[in-house]
């Protein structure tokens, strides 16, 4: 409940809000409130005071002039579907909503660029551009629903990152709203430009801590001729580990390279019924795109890779229809996990490649260890699994063991050489470890940079920065 | 307004009665909201989409918020369509979900004296007694046969309803005289080649206002090779008291259904209603804590199937000759048809085999057309925004006839036909009144 002095900020804090977006763009209504009290994080939920839909930059600038004056936190929301706490809004304060701002601008095919407002969601813009035979290949799982703002905010990775990499690769400029009332813009569609700091690349993965994007100019790519898709299946996590290392030791870099364990196979053929095997321990979906002799030649050599390690079957996809169905089903795999328990917890930890078996044998020795249910899947080819543990908020008991198992696998990634995330963002969850990665002196660089932007520390607090961070010794084995 | 203890005694109920599993069981991904007709038509809202549905019904549970009128409000709004189910990689059963919110939710609302009358001459008089909806319907049939219709219209009474119901009182079928209803046999032996028994659920609706769609089905059936047998004692399936919040007598009534048709010795239970055969095939759910029936109503589900499963089964459409003259075909799913009962290759199979029809696939057939049981009367702006939408994807397959497997989207499609002012060249059939069109040309 507000005291008489917060009920007399709020007043003026939302008759500003009505000044610029108007009142049917507001909302302060409980429930209105409670639905953008959380994101795709288990376990956390704060209400905010109010809900706001801009519908231009020039809006967007005006309202973060508002707040930053009246010190009052902001949260940019996508479509929530972020998977470390980012967009909830843990101080209170203003949600910004993109409904209101979700046209794709301009596709320009003498440049292949698209010009994209920030709240179109990340699939139509595939779509959009398919259709002229170009080709935007940053697809996370969740591109059916995601925003190219949220994905550009996390910088997030998808099923084509080993060969084509992630969000950061394709963006080329962005218009940008600072928390002091200014627009700026960075970058260009150029694919040279050394004229000062790289302000593109300092938002991209900001997960809206400094400012908010209001517009994204992204490069494109002519689409591949043809693609064929394989499943290797194997009774050995760490054999399917040794393939992933093996095929890219052998100077190929498959356009897709999933991993998927026994438990992730079975709930994702309880959903999509497309006789994925689960007799097996994983599988290696694998996917080669180019010129159809390239991709011929790639396909057989990699399918004898995969057998010399030990895969028990190596199947081809019968048609583009069926690899279509596979990959979407791969884009399932974490929802559908969630169908096995109450709570369903995934990190991201990130290896070099030549890493990755090492990293499966440990995610499942600590699982045993903390008598935990792990599953794992993800994007071996990039290094980056996701174990998911399978609890239940409500035990907690379990849930202590869940954090400590967490701990170790971040603490078995850095001792890999690898990160605590590698496309989910640090967010709520992971700010109290940001340490173990970065070092103090590293923190201090990122303040730095924050206060100048932020001062006032209205942009998405509780993210990215922790108010304590965890001690690495404390939990170290 | 709700007042304080209405409020509380709500939240407590949910504590007590919401499946706490299932509601944790949403993770919020977020992978039913383009599915969703309400959070599409509304630009958005989350507040009207199927993770922000879970989250208000959470969030009462938790004691977050109160279940006030927007909360209520946005569970209104919702069609019950179960888009979101089908899309929903975690298994979700929102269904269930929303049938128990609002249930808890009617069980505590003070109405009206008038609105509780009407509640209660609906819900415990009327439906559940086939022969006093025989008598309605009667009175309905009088209304039209009588000239009293015209004059009605006339006088414009029924601009006094929302126009939706206007609309729809000028699209109802022509109904039977209750005498052809009385005398109907029970039996009705099979043509050709014996393939199967069935035993006919009739509906309530389907066997007053929707009875020559009932005989077609039946006809159908007995091309098809199956003695068809119309066991006595039914009514009703309790849908729309399932889901208007009435869950007790949805109960008794899904009890006396499973006991009319125990000893029917059919091979199938046999409906032509996508509405109600969802919330037939549910039974063994609605019924899953009564030691008493719960293996019964799961015997009773193991042989519902709807009338096209059931000929594509039989193979009839291989078996027998269809034509029609040239003409363009459209079919609109009905959503609990499809997201229930997952039938929704086998209407368009049998559609296909027709010679002469030209099946041309509507874009978003899979999604609501904002009939929804009673949907279309209690949020009559929200159903009219869907229905002009369906239209004009309706409008762009040039179909001249447009086919659903429900009385209710029929009746819908009927409205949208007039409100496009496309009476005469355009028309909505039920699918087995147009195969049996079809055999009989
Ligand atoms: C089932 C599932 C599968 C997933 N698969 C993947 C995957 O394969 N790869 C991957 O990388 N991620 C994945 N994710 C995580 C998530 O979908 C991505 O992080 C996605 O980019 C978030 O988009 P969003 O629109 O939902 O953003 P939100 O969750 O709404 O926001 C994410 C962050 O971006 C900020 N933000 C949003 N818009 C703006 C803006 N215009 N300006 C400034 N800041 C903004 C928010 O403040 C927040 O910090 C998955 C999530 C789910 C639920
Ligand atoms: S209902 Fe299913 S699809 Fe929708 S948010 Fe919840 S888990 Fe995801
Ligand atoms: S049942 Fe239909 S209207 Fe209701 S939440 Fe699900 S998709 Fe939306």
């Amino acid at each position: 409940m507000f005291s008489a002095n917060e009920k007399k900020k709020f007043g003026k804090l939302k008759k500003g809000l009505i000044d610029i977006v108007g009142s049917e763009n507001i909302d302060d209504s409980t429930s209105g409130r409670l639905v953008y009290s959380y994101d795709a994080t288990p376990n956390y939920q704060s209400l905010p005071d109010v809900i706001v839909a801009p519908g231009s930059a020039e809006e967007m600038a005006a309202v973060l002039k508002l707040c930053n004056d009246m010190e009052t936190p902001v949260y940019a929301r996508g479509s929530g579907t972020n998977l470390c706490a980012d967009t909830c809004p843990l101080k209170g304060g203003v949600v910004l909503l993109f409904k209101r701002m979700n046209q794709i601008l301009e596709l320009d095919k003498e440049n292949l660029t698209i010009t994209v407002q920030p709240g179109v969601i990340t699939k139509e813009i595939c779509d959009c551009v398919e259709a002229q035979g170009l080709f935007y290949p940053p697809d996370p799982g969740s591109m059916a629903i995601a925003t190219i703002g949220g994905n550009i905010s996390e910088n997030s990775g998808g099923l084509h990152g080993l060969k084509y990499g992630v969000t950061r690769d394709y963006v080329l400029a962005l218009q940008v709203a600072l928390p002091n009332g200014k627009l700026i813009r960075t970058g260009g569609k150029l694919t040279k430009d050394v004229a000062g700091y790289d302000l593109t690349r300092l938002f991209i993965g900001s997960e809206g801590t400094l400012g908010v994007i209001t517009e994204a100019t992204l490069k494109l790519i002519p689409k591949p001729e043809s693609q064929k898709t394989i499943l290797a299946l194997y009774q050995d996590l760490e054999a399917a580990g040794r393939s992933v290392s093996s095929i890219i030791a052998n100077k190929m870099i498959p356009a897709t390279l999933e991993f998927l364990d026994q438990d992730t196979l079975k709930a994702v053929e309880g959903f999509a019924h497309i006789g994925l095997p689960t007799n097996v321990q994983a599988i290696l979906l694998i996917v080669q795109d180019g010129p159809a002799e390239i991709v011929d030649r790639d396909i057989q050599r990699i399918a004898e890779i995969c057998r010399e390690q030990q895969a028990v079957d190596v199947q081809l996809a019968a048609s583009e229809e069926e690899a279509q169905k596979l990959a979407t089903a791969r884009r399932t795999a974490l929802s559908a996990l969630a169908r096995l328990k109450p709570t369903t917890i995934l990190e991201d930890a990130t290896v070099p490649r030549s890493e990755i078996a090492k990293m499966v044998r440990a995610i499942a020795d600590i699982a045993q260890k903390y008598d935990l249910r792990i599953s794992t899947f993800g994007h071996a080819g990039d290094g980056n699994l996701h174990p998911t543990c399978l609890t239940d908020a409500r035990n907690t008991e379990e849930m202590e063991r869940v954090e400590k198992a967490f701990a170790e696998i971040f603490e078995k990634a850095i001792e890999l050489g690898g990160t605590l995330t590698g496309e989910h963002g640090v967010g709520a969850t992971k700010a109290p470890y940001l340490k173990w990665k970065l070092g103090e002196a590293g923190l201090e660089v990122m303040r730095g940079i924050k206060q100048s932007i932020d001062p006032k520390g209205i942009m998405n607090p509780g993210k990215v920065f922790a108010d304590v961070s965890i001690e690495r010794e404390a939990t170290a084995k | 307004m709700m007042t304080e203890t209405e409020k509380k005694a709500i939240q407590n109920d949910f504590k007590e009665q919401m499946d706490y599993d299932e509601l944790l069981n949403c993770m919020r991904c977020g992978f039913c909201l383009p599915s969703c007709p309400t959070y599409i038509e509304t630009d958005q809202q989350e507040l009207y989409s199927p993770r922000g549905r879970i989250a208000l019904m959470k969030g009462i549970t938790d004691g977050v918020i109160e279940p006030d009128e927007e909360v209520t409000h946005s569970l209104d709004l919702c069609l019950g369509c179960r888009a979101c189910e089908t899309v929903c990689p975690s298994g979700v059963k929102y269904g269930h979900l929303l049938e128990d919110a609002r249930s808890i939710i009617q069980s505590h609302k003070k109405q009206s004296v008038p609105v509780k009358m009407l509640r209660r001459g609906i819900f415990d008089e009327l439906f559940p007694n086939q022969n006093r909806l025989e008598h309605v319907t009667s009175l309905l049939g009088f209304y039209q046969r009588s000239g009293l219709s015209k004059v009605v219209r006339k006088v414009g009474f029924m601009n006094l309803f929302p126009e939706s119901m206007a609309t729809m009182e000028r699209v109802l079928p022509e109904v039977p005289k209750r005498k052809e209803i009385r005398e109907r046999p029970r039996y009705f032996e099979h043509e050709g080649e014996r393939q199967a028994t069935c035993a006919m659920f009739t509906g309530c609706l389907m066997d007053t206002v929707f009875f020559t769609t009932n005989n077609a089905t039946i006809r159908l059936l007995q091309k098809a090779g199956c003695d068809v047998l119309v066991p006595e004692n039914q009514l009703c399936c309790g849908a729309l008291h399932g889901h208007n919040g009435e869950l007790e007598r949805a109960k008794q009534m899904a009890k006396q259904n499973i006991a009319a048709f125990e000893h029917s010795g059919a091979d199938y239970i046999v409906t032509n209603a996508g509405g109600c055969g969802a919330f037939l095939i549910e039974y063994d759910h609605l019924l899953a804590d009564d030691p008493e029936w719960a293996d019964r109503a799961k015997n009773f589900v193991s042989k519902l199937k709807d009338i096209s499963a059931v000929l594509v089964t039989l193979e009839f459409h291989k078996t027998h000759r269809l034509k029609l003259p040239q003409q363009t075909v459209t079919y609109q799913d009905s959503c609990h048809l499809r997201n229930v009962m997952h039938t929704y290759e086998e209407p368009r199979l049998l559609l296909q085999s027709i010679e002469g029809i030209h099946f041309e696939e509507m874009e978003g057939a899979n999604t609501c057309c904002g009939s929804a049981g009673d949907y279309n009367i209690v949020e009559p702006e929200m159903a009219m925004q869907i229905l002009d939408h369906k239209m004009e994807q309706v409008v762009k397959t040039d179909a001249k006839t447009i086919v659903t497997a429900n009385p209710g989207c029929l009746l819908e499609m009927k409205v949208g036909i007039e409100r496009k002012h496309r009476t005469g060249s355009m028309r909505a059939v039920h699918i087995v009144d147009l195969l049996l069109e079809a055999l009989d040309g």
